[in-house]
């Protein structure tokens, strides 16, 4: 099948960026961020709690993590609920002992199912953050503005009054957009936002609907995308991870703040076995000096508030 | 068009058969690192044979992901590569140079070779005709010489979809050689309908997009990597100059998590003495003004007597 003379035609071949959603730049020639005391890095924990319906639908893509085998799929739809159930309880419980809170992204679903362990998140100091209504419901293109719109007034219904919270960031399952994801946010009240793997620093995109800042989630530092995607072992997440933060400390002494997210999925480094890393990398980074210990809100509300 | 199982791009020549390379200086391998500097569209057009993301749009990850080289990755790996006197031979989406030229304007002030890797990362040379190939090439060549002044004289295709004729269209229109080829570690003539051309050592193993996309495998272990591909070159360059590419993408080794073993690698290639820091087009003036003519005789000598047989 032959292509056509238009597959040589680029009608968005100029400057800056393809689409209209953010404006092209350099974080090294952006100026610097300051954070709080001075402080070099921020260090932004941010757990997750999922839960995988057992009917998920295969199209238009399974979330990562999702269920594979032929229905019923209890293996992986257990697995992933086990984060839920013992995992995220072993992960507050260090956290609470090492003296650092962060943010926790919750599916809705988690709150209408699990209201227990949202209350148990918002005692230990928690800000909570909404991360679509479930795992089996995707954000994408081919939904409709109404559909898209109902889910994530329902994910965030559930968890704003489950919480008590005002509830301002989010993550998308997957970190899957649609083209409308951004607005539908905004006029939910999110005021940041995970799904871009764009930058290690917070920056503002646009929306018809107002700004939203994209918040720097580590991507391949996620534990779930470095054990599972990547199959690398527990202790080789860990030294990525430690060799992610001495790079952004190192790089903050001359270029202004950093920001370091860790994402923990319950499912994933709630299990026995990999707690004990989490406690060497967060044990490591605390014997630093010039840390500031964040949740998504303080520093997307601190970002803002700077030139 | 009819299939072939061999379409002679290359004779064959064995390792110890082969007359000596010199490099410049009297080094032992020429190293380079070829820096795929890209942009992937938010809405690239279909392809017959090939979808550009795996996601419906709007693919934000797969797109952001990759938008990060640019935005930040570039920066880490330029500082990494000045630290330790590398230079880089710029493998580029040339549209790049339209939407970037901050970029473009860096890598010419580091005195940087700039070839092309076609006009998006998202548009392939699949099912192309040879006219609509040319388009690109022209495309390329006048691309390069707007931003930096440069005559084109590499190609790497985008996203390595190459067609059979696209190395004869290389030689026609002047260009000294193609990475697309992985059958060696030295410089080789590649027979062409027209004029001549260099199939010069790129390398899948030592892509960064292979190392941690594909084989899976962490970040240290490139840096090890690197250090023993260079090694075992280096050794068997005593004998005859070898060559080694580094090809990177700036979205994944200019991680945080990734960037400080790569240099650590590069601080040990730039450790030893006899190495010569090339660009790919001085390696194939170099080759060419020394090397090819002997190198294209001893091909003949070793067909004549029946391939070694």
């Amino acid at each position: 099948m032959p292509v056509s003379d238009d597959y040589f035609v680029y009608p968005k071949r100029g400057y800056g960026m393809d689409h209209e959603r953010y404006a092209w730049s350099n974080l090294f020639e952006r100026g610097p961020v300051a954070l709080p005391g001075n402080a070099r890095v921020a260090l932004w924990v941010t757990p997750l709690l999922e839960w995988f319906p057992l009917n998920s639908p295969a199209k238009p893509f399974v979330a990562p993590g999702g269920l594979s085998m032929p229905y019923p799929d209890f293996r992986h739809y257990t697995n992933r609920d086990y984060g839920n159930r013992v995992g995220i309880f072993r992960i507050v419980e260090l956290l609470r002992e090492l003296s650092v809170k962060g943010s926790a992204f919750l599916n809705g679903a988690i709150a209408e199912r699990y209201p227990y362990v949202v209350r148990h998140l918002v005692d230990a100091g928690f800000e909570i953050a909404g991360h679509g209504l479930d795992m089996g419901h995707v954000h994408h293109g081919g939904l409709s503005e109404a559909d898209e719109a109902a889910l994530v007034e329902r994910a965030l219904g559930l968890l704003r009054s489950v919480s008590g919270q005002e509830v301002r960031g989010w993550l998308s399952p997957g970190r899957a957009q649609s083209y409308l994801t951004p607005e539908i946010l905004v006029r939910n009240d999110i005021a940041y936002c995970c799904d871009w793997a764009n930058d290690d620093m917070p920056f503002e995109m646009k929306t018809k609907d107002g700004d939203l800042l994209a918040m720097p989630y580590a991507y391949e530092t996620d534990d779930r995308v470095c054990l599972h995607d990547y199959h690398h072992t527990d202790a080789d997440w860990l030294v990525q991870s430690k060799d992610r933060f001495d790079c952004l400390y190192r790089e903050a002494a001359e270029r202004g703040g950093r920001v370091m997210s860790i994402p923990l999925h319950a499912w994933v480094m709630g299990v026995p076995y990999r707690l004990g890393y989490v406690r060497e990398l967060l044990e490591y980074i605390l014997s630093h000096e010039g840390l500031w210990v964040a949740t998504g809100a303080e520093i997307a509300d601190l970002v803002r508030r700077q030139p | 068009m009819e299939q072939l199982s061999d379409p002679g791009l290359y004779d064959y020549l064995p390792f110890d058969r082969r007359p000596a390379i010199r490099w410049p200086n009297d080094a032992r391998i020429a190293v380079w690192i070829a820096p795929n500097i890209e942009f992937y569209e938010f809405e690239p057009p279909e392809n017959p044979k090939r979808k550009p993301w795996a996601r419906p749009l709007p693919d934000v990850l797969a797109y952001s992901y990759r938008d990060y080289g640019n935005r930040v990755g570039m920066q880490r790996m330029m500082d990494a590569m000045d630290r330790t006197g590398f230079r880089g031979s710029v493998s580029l989406n040339v549209a790049l140079a339209d939407h970037h030229p901050e970029i473009i304007e860096e890598a010419a002030r580091r005195n940087w070779e700039f070839y092309s890797h076609g006009v998006y990362n998202t548009r392939y040379c699949y099912e192309l005709t040879e006219e609509q190939e040319r388009k690109l090439i022209e495309d390329s060549i006048e691309t390069i010489r707007k931003h930096t002044g440069q005559k084109l004289a590499g190609w790497l295709a985008p996203a390595l979809s190459s067609n059979i004729w696209t190395t004869d269209l290389l030689a026609e229109y002047g260009l000294l050689y193609t990475c697309d080829h992985f059958h060696d570690d030295q410089p080789m003539p590649v027979n062409v309908r027209k004029g001549r051309l260099l199939s010069m050592p790129y390398s899948l193993e030592m892509n960064d997009i292979i190392v941690y996309n594909g084989s899976l495998y962490p970040p240290r272990h490139y840096g090890e990597m690197i250090k023993r591909q260079f090694d075992q070159l280096y050794r068997d360059g005593e004998r005859s100059g070898t060559v080694m590419c580094i090809p990177l993408h700036p979205f994944l080794v200019g991680q945080p998590h990734r960037i400080d073993s790569f240099e650590e690698a590069l601080r040990h290639i730039a450790g030893h003495d006899k190495v010569w820091l090339a660009t790919g087009r001085e390696i194939a003036e170099y080759y060419f003004e020394h090397h090819y003519e002997t190198m294209s005789a001893a091909i003949r000598d070793f067909a004549a007597e029946g391939r070694g047989a």
